[in-house]
């Protein structure tokens, strides 16, 4: 699909890749805004990278949307996916009891036993898209084939914080308790999102993200690291 | 002990605001900021303050205020709204203008019925930790402003100042006029081409009215249905403040400072940023009406409203009469005191 601008208003400019979840489109993205972030263009406010465009926000007072696609293209022309920056995140869940209220129903609807949904699950390396919703909110990809199954006829109006969700091809966490319409199949008890860390959300898009299962007792020691300050998530440089 | 202002009680939905939380929305935090930028901005320069300060926001119903510092100098902005001062020297002083108050006295926020928001400013400002850079409430996530949340009874609100300084008071020139008497100017897309075309003439001919389903997420209006061309779950992008989602049941829904970074539904036009403010100020029942211009144009009308507001900041005139006295507001005051309840 070829490369498309187009305005939202006169203080966003999208540059749209296509219009499906796909990691080589993610990559495009990704790609562009790391270029964006090396060499901003003046009169930058920020950039939102999504599944499938960048969304460019600008201050009209010092640039324009014109200008933004002249110099935007140009660096379109020399953007690649060699990314850096990246990190690996290994996040401890436990797929357990209460913590997977809908672990049960996600087993009888993909036609498999609990353990092979959790096996299924902990033993795929996903991929941040994006973030959005809400602070800190990983929009992750792509579940097994096996897994996918659309939202929840009945929302939720109150998903505890730290559920590990899944709905559609993807997963996510709930960094705040909220309304949500995902199939809840375990809990974190790390911090997602911490407005007094250095970086606020424990993920950036483009990250990669595993899971580790973990039983109740953890869970309990591991809140109690978390909430002292002194857990790490697990986590390391992706060599490109 | 630290000047403050002490909620006697909170109104509706009063929150600390400044211009807003740039820079985070790659990872999910919502601008937030000022419904009215303008009117916040006003507030400010009234105050003597930078136009960036965090102040109050007051939603449809006002606070009230007991002053806890040595003096203040407050100024309030929203049309039709009024300061009810009680204290040695009980009176009322209409929006627009700044005014100094003293230890004890209570201070009664009425909007009036013209203007969903309005903006208390306090000289020196309000000293709350800025939060990723910002003073700015976002309620969902608990982050700026006074812990996190609207104001709630029995809170002190910090202050910066622990006595006014010693000037004359100010007074804006123009102020800017009701909300709705001009239509708000649109730019389409950024998914314009997903509705039927009798949709995107129905968005920029008909009359929409802000619902009761309203708040500084955003508001869903009522008017005709528009239609979808194609489906109207789209695979999620960024959504800037302004836009204009239409979801499944085709009421349009039009996203505020406190909007969602990122969302799943065609935006079929985006309101341009200098009509922001006056789209902020619109009340549940208010009629709304679009008109569409080019991106161009939409930059150059925000550098022109940009101008305006400069001049209109520099051409701040002190108030003659120091006692703030103001007949026609007193009257102001009356005729909302009398009205308001047959109508609500």
């Amino acid at each position: 699909m070829k490369v498309r601008f187009l305005s939202a208003g006169d203080r966003a400019l999208v540059i749209e890749f296509g219009d499906t979840v796909d990691r080589e489109l993610s990559e495009r993205v990704l790609g562009l805004e790391a270029i964006i972030r090396s060499r901003p263009p003046a009169g930058i406010i920020e950039t939102v990278p999504t599944f499938r465009s960048l969304t460019v926000y600008y201050d009209p007072l010092l640039t324009s949307g014109t200008e933004l696609q002249r110099s935007i293209g140009a660096l379109l022309e020399v953007a690649d996916s060699r990314r850096s920056g990246a990190r690996l995140w290994r996040v401890p869940v436990c797929y357990e009891g209460e913590f997977a209220p809908d672990l049960a129903d996600v087993a009888r609807l993909t036609g498999l036993t609990p353990g092979e949904v959790v096996a299924l699950h902990s033993g795929t390396r996903f991929h941040v898209y994006m973030l959005g919703f809400l602070p800190g909110f990983p929009y992750m990809g792509d579940l097994p084939a096996q897994l996918e199954l659309p939202r929840r006829a009945d929302p939720r109006l109150r998903v505890p914080a730290g559920s590990l969700s899944i709905a559609t091809s993807l997963t996510a966490i709930y960094p705040y308790e909220s309304p949500g319409g995902w199939h809840l199949i375990g809990a974190t008890p790390i911090r997602m999102f911490d407005p007094e860390r250095p970086e606020p959300a424990l993920f950036a898009p483009g990250d990669a993200v595993s899971f580790r299962p973990i039983d109740a007792a953890a869970f309990a020691s591991i809140r109690r690291a978390v909430d002292n300050g002194s857990y790490q998530v697990e986590n390391a440089p992706i060599a490109k | 002990m630290t000047p403050g202002l002490k909620v006697l009680a909170p109104g509706l939905c009063t929150t600390v605001q400044d211009l807003g939380r740039f820079g985070y929305q790659n990872i999910g935090v919502p601008v937030s900021g000022a419904l009215d930028g303008f009117g916040l901005r006003l507030a400010n320069a009234l105050a003597g303050n930078p136009q960036e300060a965090p102040a109050l926001e007051i939603l449809i119903s006002g606070p009230t205020l007991e002053i806890a510092a040595d003096t203040a100098r407050v100024a309030l902005t929203g049309v039709g709204a009024s300061l009810g001062i009680r204290s040695e020297r009980p009176r009322s002083v209409a929006a627009g203008q700044s005014v100094t108050v003293r230890r004890g006295d209570v201070v009664q926020i009425a909007l009036g019925r013209q203007s969903a928001c309005g903006y208390l400013a306090v000289e020196g400002g309000i000293a709350v930790p800025r939060v990723l850079g910002s003073a700015s409430t976002y309620v969902r996530a608990a982050l700026g402003g006074l812990n996190g949340r609207a104001l709630q009874r029995g809170n002190l609100v910090p202050l910066a100042a622990e006595c006014a300084s010693e000037r004359s008071e100010l007074r804006a020139s123009v102020l800017p006029s009701a909300p709705a008497d001009q239509p708000v100017r649109v730019v389409l897309g950024p998914q314009h081409k997903y509705f039927r075309k009798g949709s995107l003439a129905a968005l920029l001919d008909a009359e929409f009215r802000v619902s009761k389903d309203a708040d500084r997420m955003g508001m869903r209006l009522d008017g005709p249905l528009l239609h979808h061309k194609r489906g109207w779950d789209i695979v999620s992008d960024a959504i800037a403040t302004g836009s204009i989602q239409v979801p499944g049941s085709g009421q349009p829904i039009v996203l505020l400072a406190d909007h969602q970074t990122t969302g799943g539904y065609p935006k079929i036009a985006t309101v341009i940023s200098a009509d922001l403010p006056a789209l902020g100020r619109c009340r549940p029942g208010d009629p709304l009406r679009f008109a569409a211009v080019e991106v161009e144009m939409a930059e150059e009308i925000s550098r022109e409203t940009e101008r305006e507001f400069a001049k209109l900041a520099a051409t701040l005139e002190p108030v003659p009469n120091e006692n703030g006295l103001d007949i026609g507001s007193l009257y102001g005051e009356n005729l909302i005191s009398g009205v308001t309840a047959g109508f609500e």
